[in-house]
């Protein structure tokens, strides 16, 4: 349908405006956060968003924490594709003390890294499905992210909340039967994503409903700190993956997709074709993963096997040194970034030498690129702006730190 | 571009405006006074051949024995085309802690100083929205300032000697009463 034939209804009810609280627990802002939209009708006229509704203070609680048990904090920024906060804060520790991983580390990491972001690719798209009505193809797709936890449970334990990872490595080697399911998964999944695809990419009302709708151009989305998918769409190929390569994916071909209008349908797609790109490195890196340790020789800071520290000598100092915080830590300060599943994660540490953070600022993508909403959907109708947050990917967690 | 082209082109263009430069793990630093920051970054994002059209991100530091220097604001600029990283820094007092904001020139800069001023107090001169944002608005402190405790206050086992740093400057206030009491340790 023409959308100047659409019946809206223009008039408000006593020429008045209407104040509209959109959450914080409203069911289609998908976390805790809140909108105050003032309604002239059907259209919004304009919007605040609040937010800190789950703010948990993780920089002041990271000033407290030895650097190893900083990890279980980054867990629950972007609690869709935890692993990447994980690997990517162990890297930021990894450069401050200069330790370098064997590339089978790499690998491991670049493996993990991809599933994560294909789930959390994978809840945003679903649920851009959901939002438009189509609530099948978020059951089928969620069985595949099922096999991805699983996936993640066999590496680590944890399922959500993964502390997957250690400084310096993996705390064990990948098991037999997380290949098996890697190998199942990369047989399937396919199938069932381009079963969802058919569903979705051409279907008139999907198209209707997401054409259009919330569109950013490339120059407001760069001022306003966009990045990954959300600044891809807008045309900008900026992957920090590309751009400044961490974990040996310079060693891997893969394509960074951009869109052109940067809406509501091109978000989507570049979604879409980064599970694909994704699914193409985890091939590659399992093809070519090279033999070696599962961890950097770094006792200082990487935990000795339990039985070890019954047996010999060596191990048990190390570990009294680890777990007691007697470890030599040089000062200094590093940033360093890493492609999240909404964008550019970046860690600013400041190391005074303490077994502490000194200073630990996250660069958390949703809460810059959040600020953008009341923009991008004024003068769209309510429902617009359902979808538009909903291909933001706008994850409370990150929100709020 | 490169760090020497970057330097000479500020230096000839604002002589004398670095405090300071350095650069840790890679990443230029440079330390610019207060006044001069804010004609300092807008020329870095308009000027052709800076071209640092990003504003990758801004945080406060607090510094607590640093006198008239207490405060840090930490930003990140990123030139995409050269992929070029900057940082820059600035430090105020706690007496005069006001800082120019740079929201004009970066939109991404709203909320991000609204973060700083919410966690360290600090003043973004100009701002058209300063007010807290992940905080809520009753509280009457900045909750990343040294000088408030983390812990519970009756906890004694983890002032800072227990976390490698001999010094009793940063050692907080409720800690210091402890240890004057001389049951620090349990």
């Amino acid at each position: 349908m023409d959308k100047s034939q659409q019946l809206v209804a223009t008039d408000s009810m006593d020429g008045e405006l209407a104040t509209l609280n959109l959450g914080p627990t409203h069911p289609a802002t998908h976390g805790i956060f809140q909108n105050v939209l003032t309604m002239d009708g059907e259209r919004i006229q304009s919007a605040e968003q609040t937010c800190g509704y789950i703010h948990r203070a993780f920089e002041k609680i990271a000033e407290r924490r030895p650097f190893n048990q900083i990890t279980t904090l980054t867990d629950r920024l972007n609690y869709c594709s935890s692993p990447i906060n994980n690997l990517g804060w162990d890297m930021t520790v990894e450069k401050l003390i200069g330790i370098e991983v064997p590339k089978r580390v790499d690998y491991m990491r670049v493996i993990i890294m991809e599933l994560a972001r294909i789930s959390d690719h994978l809840v945003c798209n679903c649920v851009i499905g959901v939002d438009t009505g189509a609530l099948t193809g978020f059951f089928y797709l969620f069985q595949e992210r099922e096999r991805i936890y699983d996936m993640f449970e066999e590496v680590c334990g944890a399922r959500l909340t993964t502390n997957i990872g250690r400084i310096g490595g993996f705390e064990r080697d990948f098991s037999p039967e997380l290949y098996n399911k890697l190998n199942a998964f990369l047989k399937e999944f396919p199938k069932r994503l381009e079963d969802f695809e058919n569903m979705l990419c051409r279907n008139r009302i999907f198209m209707d409903r997401t054409i259009d709708v919330g569109p950013i151009s490339a120059e407001r989305a760069l001022n306003y700190g966009f990045t990954g998918p959300n600044l891809r769409a807008a045309g900008i190929d900026y992957d920090v993956r590309v751009m400044n390569p961490y974990s040996s994916y310079q060693d891997f071909e893969f394509k960074v997709p951009v869109g052109k209008s940067g809406d509501t349908f091109d978000r989507f797609n570049v979604r879409q074709e980064e599970i694909h790109q994704s699914l193409s490195i985890i091939r590659q890196a399992l093809d070519k993963m090279p033999a070696g340790n599962y961890h950097a020789d770094v006792p200082e800071f990487y935990l000795p096997p339990k039985q070890e520290v019954y047996r010999s000598m060596e191990a048990l100092i190390y570990h009294f040194k680890i777990v007691m915080g007697e470890t030599d830590i040089p000062s200094g300060e590093v940033y360093h970034a890493v492609e999240g599943g909404n964008g550019e994660l970046g860690f600013y540490l400041i190391s005074d030498g303490g077994r502490t953070p000194y200073r630990l600022h996250f660069r958390r993508p949703c809460f810059i690129y959040y600020q953008a909403y009341p923009e991008m959907i004024k003068g769209s109708m309510l429902s617009d702006a359902i979808v538009t947050m909903s291909s933001l990917n706008v994850i409370a967690g990150e929100l709020d730190a | 571009m490169d760090k020497e082209i970057l330097i000479n082109a500020i230096e000839s263009k604002f002589p004398g405006i670095t405090e300071t430069s350095s650069e840790p793990y890679g990443l230029l630093t440079l330390e610019i006074a207060v006044p001069n920051l804010k004609a300092l970054i807008h020329w870095l994002k308009d000027d052709e051949q800076m071209n640092f059209i990003f504003l990758t991100d801004i945080c406060g530091v607090h510094y607590p024995n640093q006198g008239n220097r207490e405060f840090a604001v930490v930003y990140h600029l990123h030139n995409l085309e050269a992929n070029f990283r900057l940082r820059l820094k600035t430090f105020v007092g706690r007496e005069n802690i006001n800082v120019p904001t740079i929201c004009e020139i970066y939109s991404a800069a709203n909320w991000m100083e609204r973060e700083t001023f919410d966690f360290y107090g600090i003043i973004f001169e100009g701002h058209p929205n300063l007010k807290r944002i992940l905080n809520m608005d009753e509280m009457d402190y900045f909750p990343m300032r040294k000088e408030y405790p983390m812990e519970d206050a009756t906890r004694t086992d983890k002032d800072d000697r227990f976390f490698g740093r001999d010094g009793n400057e940063n050692v907080t206030f409720d800690n210091k009463k402890a240890l004057a009491k001389g049951n620090n340790h349990g």
